[in-house]
């Protein structure tokens, strides 16, 4: 698979060395060339300094012939509109948003956007994990949230 | 009208003033503490410190009876989801967002901001008319943007008004495809003249570019 990851901090940079290691292709995309850091030295994917919102550098990072596109950036808004571009510009078929406001993670998975909200991930997986020593399933909990702040 | 602004830059802040002075209600969104400190002291209770983005902030600042809501941050990305959020939480009727990138105004639209404003190409449009037209858009780039698809309209102080195709000094590696008149498109051929409202298409070698510009341009 063609795989294209927008951001290499912790779970971007974790991301490409996993896929890389299972064969497949891998484009990551940072502002910073520092952050390609993280990525060791047995990746040999590809690495692009750039702006993730800019359709250029999706360009560059081959997002034309990408088969996934995940946005893991630090900035949820950033995150979306990469998101956006890569469905509606690029036509990508899997788009994968990380999104840490869990109203803004339900709202774009709404409007077709894989998201991954890991606020409310983490914060109920540890909530039952305390309650009965056992761990829950992380797609169950955003919904849950959504109730709660209604 | 109430409007709400989002972004207490520049743009932002004589937006609101102007606003004001025009009896409209304002709010205008600033996220920064620092900011909002030194803007409210001049403008008071017509602004809030808050994230344009968050619903709800967007709730407490009254989204749900704007009329417009206008996203005027340096962030393009900010703005989008300032607008969408407006439009799908709170059916904003209007959503205007200013974009850095011009290229960003068609990918707005079409993810559903009503309208958008570009100083960058505003600029550059004045710019142009100055220098007598010529605006190259591109349409498409072909093996990763070595080859481009450019589209140049012909206005009335085009160099190449009434022109043949023939005549035309054009680079190596360009090719005029086509000719766009009145929504037709038209096969050129080497008698072909350009009249005012023509779309010509071209295909160009990105690095012949700036001389295809050049025909089509009288300025600089």
């Amino acid at each position: 698979m063609n795989v294209v990851i927008l951001g290499c901090g912790r779970v971007g940079s974790t991301l490409a060395r996993l896929m890389y290691k299972d064969g497949h292709a891998v484009t990551i995309v940072d502002l910073q060339s520092e952050a390609f850091r993280r990525l060791g030295t047995k990746f040999k994917g590809q690495r692009i300094v750039g702006n993730g919102i800019d359709e250029d550098v999706l360009r560059r990072a081959g997002i034309e012939q990408a088969d996934i596109f995940v946005a893991v950036s630090q900035g949820d808004n950033r995150n979306i509109m990469a998101a956006q571009i890569a469905r509606h510009v690029f036509g990508v078929e899997k788009v994968i948003a990380r999104i840490y406001d869990p109203i803004r993670a339900d709202r774009y998975r709404q409007l077709g956007i894989v998201t991954l909200c890991t606020t409310t991930i983490a914060s109920g997986l540890i909530r039952d994990f305390a309650g009965n020593g056992e761990w829950g399933l992380a797609k169950d909990y955003s919904q849950e949230y959504i109730t709660l702040s209604a | 009208m109430y409007v709400i602004i989002v972004g207490g830059g520049n743009v932002g802040y004589y937006l609101a003033k102007q606003l004001v002075s025009a009896k409209h209600e304002v709010l205008l969104l600033e996220k920064d503490r620092a900011r909002y400190r030194t803007i409210s002291e001049e403008l008071g209770e017509v602004v809030m410190q808050g994230d344009g983005c968050e619903v709800a902030q967007q709730t407490e600042a009254g989204f749900g009876r704007a009329d417009a809501v206008v996203a005027v941050t340096g962030s393009d990305d900010d703005n989008l989801v300032v607008c969408q959020m407006a439009k799908l939480e709170h059916n904003v009727p209007r959503t205007i967002s200013r974009v850095n990138d011009p290229r960003n105004e068609k990918l707005f639209h079409k993810l559903g901001v009503d309208a958008t404003v570009s100083s960058t190409k505003i600029i550059y449009n004045l710019i142009e008319q100055e220098v007598g037209g010529g605006e190259m858009i591109p349409l498409a780039a072909l093996n990763r943007g070595n080859i481009e698809i450019v589209e140049v309209e012909i206005g009335a102080r085009s160099p190449v008004l009434d022109k043949e195709i023939r005549s035309l000094a054009l680079p190596p590696e360009a090719l005029i495809i086509s000719v766009i008149r009145n929504g037709h498109a038209i096969l050129p051929a080497a008698d072909t003249a350009f009249t005012i409202g023509d779309s010509v298409v071209a295909l160009v070698n990105a690095d012949r570019e700036h001389e295809l510009r050049h025909v089509f341009s009288d300025g600089v």
